[in-house]
Parts: structure tokens; sequence; C-alpha cells
């Protein structure tokens, strides 16, 4: 190899490039899988969308105006799952089978940015899930108008509620083995979907008291408030900004957390 | 305490400059009831090409994962051309490369994107990743099949990709765990060459093999250990000639001398073995067969002498002698049909030296030798001498 790339080597690279490396590694990545990424982020919130507001809707089972928080709800989990899912289910993998992160692991950095390169794509994919989910939730509730105002508001929810759920993952993946899968499907991710005000917003909850202490320590709650409050601000949702602090907070922790396990399961 | 009798059993001089250097190294896994890696010394010099070998279980692989920073140790210390890897594992990971024992490539990507990313992981400028990239499949024999899924590669073709991967960021450490296991006999010595030339470029090699022949082939010297332990670190030669008494010398006669009835038992035959001194100032009398072990073995050097009934050489030999290494096959089978009879010699001095006065009371007594083979004890020899022959 030339002097220049030897030097290159030795004198160190920043651990911010070798980040992006990796990043952009995982962007190829998905980019050749793209259409079963789609499949397994997007489908499954719209399905959701099509039965109740499409069909129940349609049934005069469900109040018309059940949209308005059902879409917001719909686009966080999209964000969401596919942050979890981004992480969970590969390091699963990775870890236990294919081993194909250890080329990643004798990266010149240290091992807990590996890590955390994880939740960072996983926050990335979030935004992008949310970006397809969003307007092709508006093509099935039929509604066309866009709130550029919550813009700002919208982004940052989708992105930190994809940082904690990618935190999530980065945890789950880092302490379960592969052979582990199904459970952490029924016990982890199932619940979780069904506890994150996706379907109801938070503060409506004041009747069942338990039920929204409960939905209070899932971060998505946050997230689906957050969006919640920049596309439909009229129906009613937790201040703008005690869910980003407290999603800010749920992201340092786990993050924390992730890092933590994430270097424990890399070395032996 | 064990660890100091590996200290006493085996010098191992600490270089200041040494490629890699090994101190006390204990590595225990948890809930392991033993040690894997046990108070282990080691030192490779820069520029060698350095054979770890050892049983099954050794801790051939725990050692490369601790000087490779992927496993931590639980005491003692390894460092990689003075860079310690537990203190500074982002530093040593600038110096060195893995090819590990087990296929760890990266299936999402195709066999470039492998070679390609791996450089940007080490922060390769992207014009040199691509040109380094070019260079290494092709030196490796993989033109063209840069597109395809690395799932798609066979095993060999996997294992040089791994090969050529570990040399994208230009390593001057490399450390191969088995990296010809499983390979044809083209690809070995493919990949032979390659961590020759790899030397000739002043890359320091640390291999693991479990095939001895290409151990004491490559390398410029050899550790062996055994549960964690070092025990024997040294030259290939040095190792083999510390095997004192083992070597071998196979002599093969045309045909009996003297009549039939020579060899019967009672026949010349001679009480005690004579000195060798005074058998060479006895007249040339010719020999019948059962005498010529005997006076075989009064040759000065000589420990025992066998006649070997088939000409190729068993490993092993009769009579459950220890395994050593058998001389090349001869060209023609000996024996009692064609009249040849070989005698195997296990000799304590250089076999050479004891050749000339052997062959001189071979001619003598008017036995010609028609075939002579010198066997040296091999690296397997030393290998079996040492870790025993207990499966593990
Ligand atoms: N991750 C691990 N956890 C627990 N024990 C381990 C682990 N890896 C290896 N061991 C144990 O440590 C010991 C040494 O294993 P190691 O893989 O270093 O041997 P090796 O010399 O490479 O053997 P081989 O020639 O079979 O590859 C063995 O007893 C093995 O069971
Ligand atoms: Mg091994």
């Amino acid at each position: 190899m030339s002097v220049s790339a030897q030097a290159a080597v030795r004198r160190g690279v920043s651990p911010l490039r070798v980040v992006l490396a990796i990043l952009w590694r995982d962007a190829v990545v998905t980019w050749r899988d793209i259409i079963s990424v789609l499949a397994q982020v997007v489908l499954q919130p719209l399905v959701m969308l099509f039965i109740f507001v499409g069909v129940l809707g349609r049934l005069a089972y469900v109040d018309p105006s059940y949209d308005d928080v059902l879409l917001p709800g719909v686009v966080a989990m999209s964000g969401f799952v596919a942050a979890l899912q981004a992480v969970a289910l590969p390091l699963m993998m990775e870890f236990g089978y294919t081993k194909e992160i250890e080329d990643r692991l004798l990266a010149p950095v240290p091992i807990s940015l590996v890590g955390l390169e994880k939740v960072l794509a996983a926050a990335l994919r979030a935004l992008f899930a949310a970006a397809v989910t969003l307007p092709a939730g508006m093509l099935i509730v039929q509604d066309a108008t866009f709130r550029v105002d919550g813009l700002p508001l919208l982004v940052l929810s989708v992105l930190l509620g994809g940082w904690a759920a990618g935190a999530i993952g980065l945890i789950i993946g880092t302490l379960l083995p592969p052979s582990k899968v199904g459970i952490m499907f029924a016990l982890i991710i199932a619940p979780m979907l069904f506890t994150g005000g996706t379907q109801y917003p938070w503060p409506s909850l004041g009747k069942l008291p338990w039920f929204q202490v409960l939905t209070a320590l899932n971060p998505m709650t946050y997230a689906s408030e957050g969006v919640r409050a920049a596309l439909e601000p009229q129906v009613p949702h937790i201040e703008p900004w005690i869910s980003m602090v407290v999603l800010t907070g749920s992201c340092v922790v786990l993050t924390a957390i992730g890092m933590v396990s994430f270097r424990r399961r890399s070395l032996t | 305490m064990p660890g100091s009798q590996t200290r006493k059993a085996v010098k191992v001089s600490k270089v200041d400059d040494s490629a890699v250097a090994i101190d006390a190294l204990v590595k225990r896994y948890p809930g392991a009831p033993a040690n894997a890696v046990d108070e282990l010394f080691l030192e490779v010099r820069p520029g060698e090409i350095f054979g770890l070998l050892g049983p099954n279980g050794a801790g051939k692989s725990t050692t490369i994962g601790i000087l490779t920073t992927r496993v931590i140790p639980t005491g003692g210390t390894a460092t990689v051309l003075g860079v310690d890897v537990v203190a500074h594992p982002v530093a040593a990971r600038r110096l060195l490369g893995v090819v590990p024992q087990v296929n760890n490539l990266d299936r999402s990507l195709n066999a470039w994107q492998n070679l390609v990313f791996h450089a940007a992981y080490h922060g390769v400028p992207r014009a040199l990743r691509k040109a380094r990239a070019t260079e290494l499949m092709e030196s490796f024999g993989l033109t063209g099949r840069g597109r395809d899924s690395v799932n798609t590669y066979s095993g060999g073709m996997a294992q040089r990709l791994l090969i050529a991967r570990a040399l994208m960021h230009d390593p001057r450490v490399l450390f191969l765990d088995e990296p010809t296991t499983g390979l044809d006999p083209q690809a070995r010595l493919f990949v032979w060459d390659r961590i020759r030339e790899l030397r000739a470029a002043g890359v320091t090699i640390v291999l693991t093999t479990h095939d001895m022949d290409e151990a004491a082939d490559l390398s410029d010297r050899v550790g062996i250990i055994d549960h964690g332990k070092l025990l024997a670190l040294d030259t290939v030669h040095a190792l083999t000639r510390g095997l004192e008494g083992k070597s071998m010398l196979d002599i093969t006669i045309a045909r009996l001398p003297g009549p039939a009835a020579r060899e019967l038992p009672d026949v010349l035959a001679l009480p005690d073995v004579p000195a060798l001194p005074d058998l060479l100032e006895l007249p040339d009398v010719p020999l019948g067969l059962l005498e010529l072990p005997d006076v075989l073995a009064g040759v000065d050097g000589v420990e025992r002498v066998e006649r070997v009934e088939s000409a190729p050489a068993v490993r092993g030999g009769p009579g459950g002698a220890p395994p050593f290494g058998p001389p090349r096959p001869a060209a023609a089978p000996a024996g009692p049909a064609t009249g040849e009879t070989r005698f195997r010699l296990y000799v304590s001095r250089d076999p050479a030296a004891v050749l000339g006065p052997v062959a001189q009371l071979l001619a003598r007594r008017g036995c010609p030798i028609t075939d002579v083979q010198i066997g040296e004890p091999s690296l397997e020899d030393v290998f079996i001498a040492l870790t025993g022959r207990s499966l593990r």
C-alpha cells in the first residue's frame, strides 16, 4: 500500500469518520433490502389505520374524528418499530450466528461507539419510516391537510422516539440470544406497541389511572404525543416540551445502558 | 506454582521491540472450571512467522482473541508492537489484522464491499481503498468475483477473501487463526506463498495450525501450548534436535550374505554384542540375518535396531514404538520376496555420523546397501512428545 495510506491509518482516524463509515454500510444494506424494510416497518401501521379508520370508521363503529388521533399515533409507531427492528433483530443474529459484526468491532474506535452507531442508524430509519407512513396514511384517511408549522416538532418527536427505540433495541439485541426471538416479540415488542399512546391520547386516560401510569413508562407514548401535538394540536396532548424532555432523558439513560450492554456482549 | 515452572522451562527473553509480547497472561472464561490461558509467556519477533501450536482447546484462539482486543484477559499483560492491547485497544487495532478461525465476512455485503468497507472503518482514503481492493482481489485470485455475494463463495474463496480483507488497512502484525484449514492443496500452497510474501514485506505473522508440516515449513519459530501454558518455544530445527536419540536410520540391504544355513540361530551367533572397535578388527566374515541387528546395535550411537518387514515405513513402527516420523517411503518395495531386508536403527547421535561406521561394517561383511534413509524426528513428534496422545 502506498505510504500515504499507511500514514493515514497509523495517524489514527477520527471516531466520527469511522462511525460515518459504519453508518454508510448500514445505509447500503438497508437500501439493498429496501422493499422488505418497507414491508416490515410501514405495512403494519398502515393496516392498523385502514382497519380502524377505513373499515370500522365507514361502518360507523368508530367516530370519524378518530383519524385525528390514530394517524399521528401510527406515524409515531412506524418510526418507533422501524428503529427497534433495525437494531434488535440484526444484532441478535450478528452476535449469535453470523458474527458479521466482528469486522466493525475491530475498527479503531472505542467499541461502544459501534453500538452508538446502531442507535443513530435506528433514529434515521425512524425518520424514513415516518416519512413514508405519513403520506400513505393521509391517503388512507383521505385527509390532505398537513400542518407545516408542526414540522419541526414532528421531526424531533420521530427522531427522539426512534433514538429511544434504537437504544431499547440495543439492549434487547445484546442481552437476548437468537433463540429468544419469539419471546422478544411476545413479551416485549407487542406490549410496547399497545402501551405507546398510538391508539389513544394520553390525557384522555384519566379514567384509567393505572393504565395511564403504565403508558407513562413507555417512551413511545411521548413520541406519539409529540407527533399528535405537531399534526393535530386540537386533540388533547401532553405539553410538547414535557414530551421532548422526557424523551431526551429516556434517550440518554437507555443509550448509556445499551452502550454498556453492547460492550459487554462484544468482549469476552 | 505451575506458572513459575513454565518460566523456568522455557526461557522467553523479554525484548522491548518485540512484535508481540505476552507476560503471565491468564484468561478464565466466566463459569469455566479452569483457565483457558494460564500464565502464558510468549514473545514474537518483528518480521517473523510465528507458529502457535497446541491441541484442540489449548487456548490458541483465546490468546489470539486477547491480542486482537476481543477477549479481555483475567491477568497478565499483552502488547502488540509495544502497545498494551488492554489499556490501548484502539491504538492496537490500528496495527493489527485478524483472520479468525470461523468465517465472519459481512454477509449483507458483496465481496468487494467487504474489502472497501473494512478499509473505510480504518480510515483509508477512498481512492486508496479502491486501488487496494482491486490489487488484493487480484493477488488473491478473486478478480471478477467482487460483485458476488459472499454467501455464494466456497470455503476456500471465503478464506482468501478473509485474508485479503485483513490486509486492506495494511496491518503490521497479522494474526491468522487456522488459515489453511479446509483448503485444497492448491489453495494451501497459494496461501503459503502469500504469507511468505507478507513476511518479505516486513509484516509479522502469528498463525495457528494443526498441520505440523505446514507449521514446520512456514514458521521461523513455533510455540507449543497446552492447557493455556507454553511448553516449548524455538525454531523447528532446535525443537526436533531436542528429541535426543529419536533420529532414525533406515538401511536396506540387497540380499542376505552367505548361504541360507547362516540364518539358523546357532550358526556364528555372537553371544555378546562386541564393541565397535573389536568388530571392525574382525575379519570380513559374512553374517546372517539374525546376527545383523545385534551387530548393528553395537555401533556407537545406535540405541536399538529393528527389522522392518515391509518396505513402506510405517508410522509408529512395530512393537508399540513411539510414533516417530517415518523416513520417506522407498521407491521400490523391499522385503524377503525381493531378497532385500530393511533395518531401522534408532540413533542417539546425528544419523549422518552413524551412517559411516554402519556402512563400513556392512561393506566388510559383504552386505551391499541399496538404500539409506535418514528419518529426523518431525515437529509432530515433538508435539506428541510434549502434549501426549490423549484426545481433547
Ligand atoms: N467464549 C467462550 N466461553 C467459554 N469458554 C470458552 C470460550 N471460548 C473458548 N472457551 C474455552 O477455552 C478453552 C480454550 O479454547 P480456544 O478456543 O482458545 O482453544 P484453541 O486452542 O483455539 O482450540 P482449537 O484448536 O480447537 O481451535 C477451551 O476449553 C474452550 O472450551
Ligand atoms: Mg481455535
